[in-house]
């Protein structure tokens, strides 16, 4: 279990190292110049020659790429990551300033998305091809294939300009001061974006786990469970609900990357001053530091995402969990006889690391 | 004639003039109903514990043979009206080649079925006529199953408590209580309960499968299957437990493509062949191809390994 | 002994109509059903590709129309002459609308047709080269997956100075790896069958082998999810220039339409923005359709062989 956890952990280091190296080359790699970009901005005008030369020189175009990058690399270990020139301040003191509001949303939408994608997702598959399960297919389907920024307009126009209920846009009202203003102003301000981030989330998560749920009412252990009198539904509740587990687990951390997209666009939309909405600020303006920095912060929270599934996939799964420690003790053995020594007699089924024996069988027939 | 009218329109739809008669032995062995009687038959209260008849299961699909977009659906039978009949005390084999169809029967009996098949015919069970939600409301109590494989387990939970089910209306610590009892009884510790499917040998997995169908106390059990994987001691012990079960009072069905094995336990041999049961049989008929009156349960006869294999023989 | 069983048994001659009465315990559900019957499957691909063919012609020859200004119909709102209204330039919306789905349409098939290229090589590679090599695959698919789309997009978009270039490269690189995983696992499933084994022994070369069994088995599969890749193209696609990273605003693509509206939505002209996502939602679906369509022909293909 320990090095399970260790292997994953390694691995998720190793890919967030090329990722982050990726980005920066991007970055790097674009024709638009950076200082060039803000020139005649308020940042680049107000801030003195020295510095000027310091940036120049920092993402200057002479360096190799590998060096650069080592450097930024350096400093980002060591908390510098650079000086966003379109907010004139560190970018990580950006980005800690609008994590709060990027998290909060991201973590309703998340949670809301994931319950209500699970259930209907569920009741979808148990009562396959009956009215319930076109409904909501129909919904997931709909709602995939529309664009997030336009549901956000649509909303915005609905319940912000036609029926004034939400507020236009920002996480605070216009002229308040993060300190004076209360969690229900934020709660109001943050509504509108959660529901329109959540209600697009919802599509996918309820299509990919009403699969799921088909592949376990078709498999041969709740079909045993039918014919031991159980309903679908009384087999999912009396333990089958650990099969569903898995693989929802999995959905509901893989879907923090497209919640991440999908906040990109509703903050832009409404305005909401979060990560998202700085992410298309740098890119727009040329804030190379800032726009690395958030895409870095990106990855890490996928990368993040995946990790947590992983190792909570090792909690669940017994196969995993108790499966190693045992194997190889004894073989197969006859009835009666070996009976309580018999443990892990089959090999644990692992999701990595099956996927070359099909290659040896394939070469073996020939 | 008149006399056996009335009774069919009963509920209990039996001849009951027949226990006397079915006192035979296997060589002068009458038909009954469509089968004929091992030595000792028991008709309790006068009727079959489990009697099919008619059975027909088939596919809609679409005609593979006509070009593909042009193809017509149509219904293609695996099973065509079979008959068969499990007494009390009593193991039948259904015997036949594998990927037949032969589970569906099971799949018929236990009130399981895929979304596009449809399934025809009359099954009793204890002189009841029954229909598909009365099935699934005996399914896991009077009738249970036996599945082919460990697969047929949940790899997720402990085996104890799947072995305790979940059965609606049955209080939690009666089946804690039974699934102890029957891990006594089929030699299985107390700490098997706590082990994973993954984590059992190819034996254990099978009596917990039978743990399984006995804790709901069924009066019949279907056996799909339930030895492939396992040398021949141990199919030998799987079969003694049902040979127990069957002499305890109770009825098997035993589907295999092992007749060998079959013939080793069981009362009487069916013999699936070509969609249907061609010949229901007491073992003893195998002695001597004379007393198989159809020309495939002779072939098979001949095709025994002690009867060297001989594929012809008509 | 025939004749003892005929008594026997209980079929009284009688009781004949009613012992011929079965129970029945299950219909299969209806296949005739629309949703499987093969030959409307063929017609929905079949139609649902011709409208989108029509949009993208239509499209291109309204795109000179779609710029006249005009402005006796500013801000008309919806009427039968105007469809869908007409915006502050007196542009009519209809026809900007067209010409921004035919715009989409082609940048999404450029981009999945690159995206799809690259999931064919990148999977066949994968599954037919050594453990190194699928492994390296499957790192690259596992690194792309590692930063939101939308993120990578921008960044790509933003490396290669915006633009039409910056987006459809961006599209076209961001979105093979799902597709490279279904490619890698038709493969590996192909080359586990006898006849490449058979063609193994008779010595043919891989490449040879590549070419001749394993494209045309794993085509099918590939051909639904290279049509299920545009709505993703095109969504995105949208989504990018409506950031601003895409085509430039003086393109009449769906994305900068939205994006002026956006400016206008405050004003109530709620048609400016309404009717181009719906058509847009409504291109994305006849995709979804004829993939869906082509994947259930495929499906029962493979299953009838």
């Amino acid at each position: 279990m320990a090095r399970y956890v260790l292997f994953h952990i390694a691995k998720c280091v190793v890919l967030l190292l090329a990722v982050s190296f990726l980005c920066f080359a991007l970055v790097n790699a674009s024709p638009i110049d950076p200082v060039q970009a803000n020139l005649g901005q308020a940042a680049y005008i107000n801030m003195d020659p020295e510095k000027r030369a310091e940036l120049a020189a920092y993402w200057g175009v002479d360096a190799p790429l590998w060096e650069s990058y080592a450097n930024w690399l350096g400093g980002v270990v060591q908390g510098d990551w650079g000086i966003s020139l379109r907010y004139n301040a560190p970018v990580l003191q950006v980005i800690a300033e609008r994590t709060a509001n990027t998290l909060m949303l991201m973590a309703v939408a998340w949670v809301v998305s994931g319950l209500l994608g699970f259930a209907l997702g569920i009741a979808a598959a148990l009562h396959r091809d009956g009215w319930i399960d076109r409904t909501i297919k129909g919904y997931c389907y709909l709602l995939a294939a529309t664009p997030t920024f336009w549901l956000a307009m649509i909303f915005l126009l609905c319940f912000s300009v036609l029926l004034p209920i939400f507020p236009i846009g920002f996480s605070l009202p216009i002229g308040v001061n993060s300190s004076e203003a209360t969690l229900l102003d934020a709660l109001h301000h943050l509504a509108l974006p959660a529901i329109t981030l959540s209600l697009v989330g919802v599509a996918n998560i309820a299509l990919h786990t009403r699969e799921k749920t088909i592949d376990v009412l078709e498999s041969d252990y709740v079909r045993f469970s039918r014919m031991r009198g159980l309903s679908p539904a009384e087999a999912l509740r009396n333990g089958c609900w650990r099969n569903l587990l898995l693989p929802a687990l999995t959905l509901q951390f893989a879907s923090i990357s497209e919640i991440f997209g999908g906040s990109v666009l509703v903050e832009e939309v409404f305005s909401y001053p979060g990560l998202g909405q700085a992410a298309v600020t740098a890119a727009l303006g040329g804030d190379v530091a800032l726009l690395a920095g958030i895409a870095v912060i990106s990855a890490v929270l996928v990368f993040g995402g995946n990790l947590a599934a992983n190792i909570l996939y090792g909690v669940i799964d017994p196969r995993i969990r108790r499966g190693q420690s045992e194997s190889g003790k004894s073989a197969r053995g006859g009835v009666g006889s070996d009976v309580g020594s018999a443990r892990g007699s089959r090999p644990p089924r692992r999701m990595n690391g099956q996927r070359f024996t099909e290659q040896n069988e394939a070469g073996g027939r020939g | 004639m008149t006399d056996l009218q009335d009774i069919r329109s009963s509920s209990a739809r039996v001849i009951q003039a027949h226990d006397a008669k079915d006192m035979h032995g296997a060589h002068d062995a009458h038909d009954h109903h469509h089968h004929r009687h091992a030595e000792n038959p028991v008709h309790t209260h006068g009727h079959h514990l489990l009697q099919v008849e008619d059975l027909s299961v088939g596919f809609r699909m679409y005609d593979p043979t006509e070009p593909f977009f042009a193809a017509k659906q149509e219904l293609v039978n695996v099973i065509d009206h079979l008959s068969i009949a499990v007494h009390e005390r009593e193991i039948v084999a259904l015997v036949g080649p594998s990927g037949a169809g032969k589970s569906l029967l099971a799949d018929a009996i236990m009130a399981c079925y895929e979304p596009n098949v449809q399934v025809e015919g009359r099954i009793w069970f204890d002189g009841e006529l029954q229909d598909a939600k009365s099935l699934a409301a005996l399914a896991g109590g009077a009738i249970a199953v036996v599945p082919q494989s460990v697969a047929s387990l949940n790899p997720l939970v402990k085996v104890g408590k799947q072995v305790q089910g979940g059965r609606r209306g049955a209080a939690k610590e009666d089946c804690a209580r039974k699934q102890q009892e029957l891990f006594a009884r089929y030699g299985l510790v107390p700490s098997v309960a706590d082990l994973y499917p993954h984590e059992l040998s190819g034996g254990m997995a099978r009596r917990v499968l039978l743990c399984c169908a006995l804790i709901g106390n069924p009066r019949l059990i279907v056996a799909d299957e339930p030895t492939p994987g396992l040398d021949e001691a141990a199919a030998l012990r799987v079969l003694e437990d049902f040979r127990a079960f069957a002499d305890g009072g109770g009825g098997v069905l035993l589907i295999t493509h092992d007749i060998e094995l079959a013939l080793r336990v069981a009362d009487r041999i069916a013999v699936f062949h070509d969609k249907t049961i061609v010949e229901e049989t007491s073992v003893a008929s195998f002695a001597s191809p004379e007393h198989l009156q159809h020309p495939f349960s002779r072939a098979l006869w001949h095709a025994l390994p002690e009867h060297g294999f001989s594929a012809a023989g008509e | 002994m025939a004749e003892i069983a005929r008594t026997q048994a209980p079929v009284a001659p009688a009781a004949q109509a009613q012992v011929e009465q079965t129970t029945l315990f299950h219909e299969p559900r209806s296949l005739s059903r629309l949703t499987s019957n093969r030959k409307v499957l063929l017609v929905t691909v079949i139609g649902a590709l011709a409208v989108l063919a029509l949009i993208i012609v239509a499209g291109t020859l309204a795109t000179p129309a779609a710029q006249e200004t005009d402005f006796a119909r500013r801000d008309l709102a919806p009427s039968l002459a105007h469809p869908f209204g007409c915006d502050w330039l007196g542009r009519d919306m209809f026809l900007r609308t067209l010409a921004g789905l035919s715009l989409s349409i082609r940048i999404g098939l450029l981009a999945a047709a690159v995206s799809a290229l690259i999931s064919l090589v990148l999977g066949t590679i994968a599954a037919m080269g050594s453990r190194v090599v699928d492994g390296a695959v499957t790192w690259l698919i596992d690194l792309m997956m590692g930063v939101p789309h939308l993120v990578l997009l921008i960044l790509i978009s933003y490396a290669l100075g915006k633009g039409f270039w910056g987006v459809t490269v961006g599209i076209a690189l961001t979105h093979w790896a799902s597709l490279t995983r279904v490619v890698r696992a038709e493969v590996l499933q192909c080359r586990q069958s006898p006849y490449i084994a058979v063609a193994q022994k008779l010595g043919a070369s891989r490449l040879r082998i590549v070419a001749k069994h394993i494209v045309p088995f794993v085509f099918p599969q590939f051909l639904v999810g290279f049509i299920l890749l545009f709505p993703h193209a095109i969504l995105h696609e949208a989504a990018i220039t409506f950031l601003g990273f895409g085509l430039p605003p003086e393109l009449p693509a769906l994305g900068n339409i939205l994006s002026e509206s956006m400016t206008y939505l405050s004003t109530g002209m709620w048609w400016l923005a309404v009717f181009p996502g719906l058509s847009l939602i409504a291109t994305v679906l006849l995709f979804d359709l004829a993939g869906g369509a082509l994947r259930k022909i495929v499906d029962a293909r493979t299953n009838q062989e």
